[in-house]
Parts: C-alpha cells; structure tokens; sequence
C-alpha cells in the first residue's frame, strides 16, 4: 500500500512542477543555446528519471532544481557525443557556462518571456507562433495542439519541428526587444495569445474540454506576461478582452445548445467576479496613458458588461471606440462590428451604409460575420429580399451548427415580400 | 554568426552602364559601414543573369543551360556575408542595405562546420 501512495505522490510531485514550471525550465535550458528541441527532450527524460526515482527515494526537496541539474547534464551528454564536431565546442561551452552560474537551480532566472519574442519572432511564421508558445511554454504535445487547431498530428508537429529548428539556426535570440521595437514585436506576442484563446472560445459551447482548456491557458499565459512586463498597457488591455469574454462563457448557448446572440445574452449568468477583475485591469491599464488595440477592444467588451449591472451599453461611447479601432486597425473585422453599433448608436440605415462601405473588401466576401451583419442590417431596412440572399450566404459559410440554425431562425423569420415591415430585432457581434 | 545578405533586385532597372548598383555611392556609403562596424567578411556585386549558365544534372553529363537557375523577374545579383551576434543584428543589418528599397534581400545563416 506505501509503495503505491509514494508511487502516486512520486507522480503528483512530477505533475506539479510540470505544469509550474516546464516553461520555465525549457526557457532557461535553451536560452543560450536556443535549442528548444534539445532542452524539451533533456526535460522529458529528467521527467522520465524523476517517476522512477523520487519513487524509490523521496520526492526531493527542490523538484525544480533536481529536475534542471538532470536535464542539464542530459544536455551536456548529447552535446559531447557530437564533440568531434567542431561546432559542438561552443554549445558545451555555453552549457558549462550555465551549470556554473545556476547553482542548485534553486532560483532559476525566468526566461519564458524572452522564450515568447523568440517564438513570435517577425521571422517565425505567423501561423506557428501561438502553437509554438503554447508547447514550449506550457508543455503541450503536437498531437493536442493539433487537435485544438483542427489539423493532423504530422502536420502540427512538422512545423514545430521547422519552426524550432529555424529558431536554432537562424540565431534567433531570446531576448527582450528595445524600446523602439517593443510595440510592435509585443504585439505580435499578444496576438500570439489572443489565437489561442480564440481557438478556445470557437466552441462557444464549451462541450470540447480541450478548447475550453484552450482558453484558460491563454489566460494564464496573459497574466504571465502581465506579470513579467509590468508597465505595458497593452499587455492588461489584452488580459481584460480575455476576461470579459470569458465571463460571458455560460450564457452564450441556451438550455437546447442553441446560439445566444451577445444582446439576447442573460446578463445574470455573466461571471461578476471576472467582470470587476478584468475592470480593475483596464483601469491600471488606462493609468498608463498609452491607448492600444488590445485596450481598446477591452473598453469595447466593458461597455457591454455594463449590463451585468442592469444598465444598457452607451452605443455612443461604443461607436467612439470602434472610430478608434478601427483607426488603429484597419481591419475589415472591426468596421463591420463598427457598423453595427452605429446602427444601435444612429439609425439601421447609417449603419447600412457605413457597411456598404466595406463591401468591395475581397477578405470579406467568404467572411460569415459579414454576411450575417448585412443580413440583420438589411431586414432592420426593410430590404427583406436582400436580407434573405445575405443570410442564405452567411448560412453557407458558416461552420458551427448552432449559430447556423439560429441564422436559419433568423431568416425564416423574414417578412414576406407582401407585409415589408422593419425588424424590430438586433443582432450584434462583439 | 556569419550571414549571407542575398540581394535579388529585377535587373531591367540595372542595367550595365548605369551608375546605380553596386557601385552607386549608397552601396559604397554601405560597405563602409560595415566595414566600420567591424561586421564585414565579404561581398560582391554579380553580372547580370543573361552572363549565367547553369549545370543541371541529369541522366549522365551535367546539362549546361544558358541563363540563370530561375528565369524570375527579380534576379540574385549580389551579396554581403556578415559576423554578428544574431538574427536580429543581421536583419538590422539587411534593412539598411540600398537594395531593400528596390527589390528583396534575403538573409540566411552560413552553415557551421
């Protein structure tokens, strides 16, 4: 019976730190080296010795530590079997370097914020930069990556490989960007995150455990880096988005499954303890006095969880900030949501028109939201018929069979040609 | 780490006898300061890709073709190898290349032996 509890606990001691600290251990381990793929399975096979061991002997009194001081020398074993090689000299010499200046590894320097630039690097791909974080920073293998990102397992796992290896190769270093360059390498960074939480936040009906796991790592990664890059606004404006969005988890699908658009929410069953937390970090944020996309996006979701405590958003104060976005970004995205909210703040017909104006953006014309927003915007008008081609599009294009049957609801709902009467109904898109 | 800038740039805008190129003042300006940096291993300009042939293997002798590897609108036609510490000072580096403002530098590591 002993063996079995020490078994048991020898395995929750290994989990424990595993999800503390794998980042942690995995940056500080390729930091000089940049060899995360060599780190990575140095630290799977210290994991390995540990089970075995901390089994036999106790669970030591730094896992941590213990677990670098085997990792290392896994390293430095790998890397003097390729001596012969001339560029292996320098490797073992950064490793001996590193063995000197760590100690116990009692207090190992935390280099998982430099490991993320690394990751999100300019040159890295855009599409691998969050997979690749949420591997080498969290510990997730290519198989559940792949799974949350709906590709096969070979694939995901061929450019993490490709993306680790350009990383080595190409000298990408772990290191914090300068001043100048902090703005937009941090954003890249960010928005590493924000996809993965969105990855998690695509199954509004949280029935697949592993998306919803998604979204919560990205939280942790957000207040991660909030933690470790205090004074950037962005950073806290991003960790709001994510929380405000992630309060309203629940009430986004209705006892049937079916889609609750965010107006139809129930804003009662929104968590109030995330609201007030994500709240208190826009109001640091704003403190800091350098607005962003991330904070502005923030501002967007607070105005709407006002609700929350029975107050109507301000569709004002709300077309304001999407001026603003939309300003910074550019982006077709946020001009549709823009154009929804002027037609709350103003009249259906503005915002008709202020969509209209996006219209020939080719991004658009396979871009559900879009359609669907025109659809809703054309029966507020009147326009049943054109309605009724928007949604048959946006039906088309959407994947997710909840939100297709409430377009299909919404659509059936139309007024025939002969009894043309606005529709008293909104939709919008956060 | 040593870095190969590749500068492709579409030729019809270089031709011979005109003072852009290598040999332009912006280009010259550039190698001094890389010399002055202390970064410079190397570097030339090319002749245009109507002067290449090109070996290309094939069931027994090489065949030898008349012009470049790729026929593309934007041909390689000159180089930099630099020594800097990473990735990053490398493409500092490449940015202030003349030719970025008139086609494509790439930038790849050197292989370590």
């Amino acid at each position: 019976m002993g063996a079995t509890r020490r078994d048991r606990q020898a395995g929750e001691a290994a989990e424990q730190v595993a999800r503390h600290s794998y980042g942690k251990l995995v940056a500080y381990l390729s930091a000089r080296t940049r060899d995360i793929a060599g780190a990575e399975d140095a630290l799977s096979e210290a994991f390995a010795a540990a089970l075995a061991q901390w089994d036999a002997d106790g669970i030591p009194a730094n896992p941590e530590g213990w677990l670098l001081t085997v990792a290392r020398r896994r390293m430095i074993d790998t890397a003097r079997q390729r001596e012969t090689r001339a560029g292996a000299a320098d490797h073992l010499k950064l490793l001996a370097d590193e063995l000197r200046e760590a100690g116990d590894g009692s207090d190992i320097p935390d280099e998982r914020l430099r490991l993320m630039f690394a990751c999100a690097h300019p040159a890295i791909d855009r599409q691998i930069r969050s997979p690749l974080i949420l591997q080498t920073v969290l510990g997730f293998d290519a198989a559940t990556i792949a799974g949350c990102y709906l590709v096969s397992p070979v694939t995901m796992g061929q450019r993490l490989v490709r993306a680790k290896t350009k990383i080595k190769q190409a000298g990408i270093a772990f290191r914090l960007p300068e001043r100048a360059e902090m703005p937009e390498r941090l954003d890249a960074v960010l928005e590493a995150i924000y996809a993965a939480f969105t990855e998690g936040w695509s199954d509004p009906a949280g029935t697949e455990q592993r998306r919803r796991e998604l979204a919560h790592e990205a939280l942790w990664l957000g207040r991660l880096v909030a933690r470790l890059l205090p004074g950037e606004p962005e950073v806290l404006g991003l960790l709001a988005l994510m929380l405000h969005l992630e309060a309203r988890r629940c009430a986004r699908r209705d006892h049937q499954g079916g889609y609750v658009p965010l107006d139809d929410q129930d804003p009662s069953k929104w968590d109030a303890m995330l609201i007030g937390e994500a709240e208190d970090i826009l109001l640091g944020a704003s403190h800091m006095g350098r607005i962003g996309r991330y904070q502005l996006e923030g501002a967007v979701q607070s105005a709407h969880a006002i609700r929350r405590f029975g107050r109507p958003p301000d569709w004002t104060v709300l077309a304001t900030l999407y001026d603003a976005l939309l300003t910074i970004t550019g982006s077709p995205v946020v001009a549709i949501n823009r154009a929804m909210v002027i037609a709350e703040a103003r009249s259906p017909e503005e915002g008709l028109s202020v969509l209209c104006g996006v219209e020939n953006d080719p991004r658009l014309s396979r871009y559900q939201p879009y359609w669907a927003a025109r659809a809703e915007l054309l029966a507020r008008c009147g326009q049943a018929a054109a309605a009724d081609q928007a949604y048959a599009c946006a039906i088309r294009l959407e994947p997710d069979p909840s939100v297709r049957r409430f377009l299909q609801d919404r659509r059936e709902r139309l007024p025939t040609a002969s009894a043309v009467q606005p529709h008293a109904r909104k939709l919008t898109f956060p | 780490m040593k870095y190969m800038l590749m500068i492709y740039r579409d030729e019809a805008a270089f031709a011979p006898g005109q003072t852009s190129g290598a040999h332009s003042g912006s280009y010259i300006a550039y190698a001094d300061a890389l010399k002055a940096a202390g970064v410079f291993v190397g570097g030339d300009r090319l002749q245009p890709s109507s002067t290449a042939s090109t070996l290309r293997a094939g069931d027994g002798a090489p065949e030898i073709l008349d012009g470049p590897y790729a026929d593309t609108k934007e041909q390689f036609g000159g180089f930099y190898i630099i020594d800097v510490p990473d990735l990053d000072a490398a493409l500092q580096w490449a940015a202030r290349c003349p030719a970025v403002g008139q086609g494509a530098v790439e930038v790849r590591p050197m292989w370590v032996v």
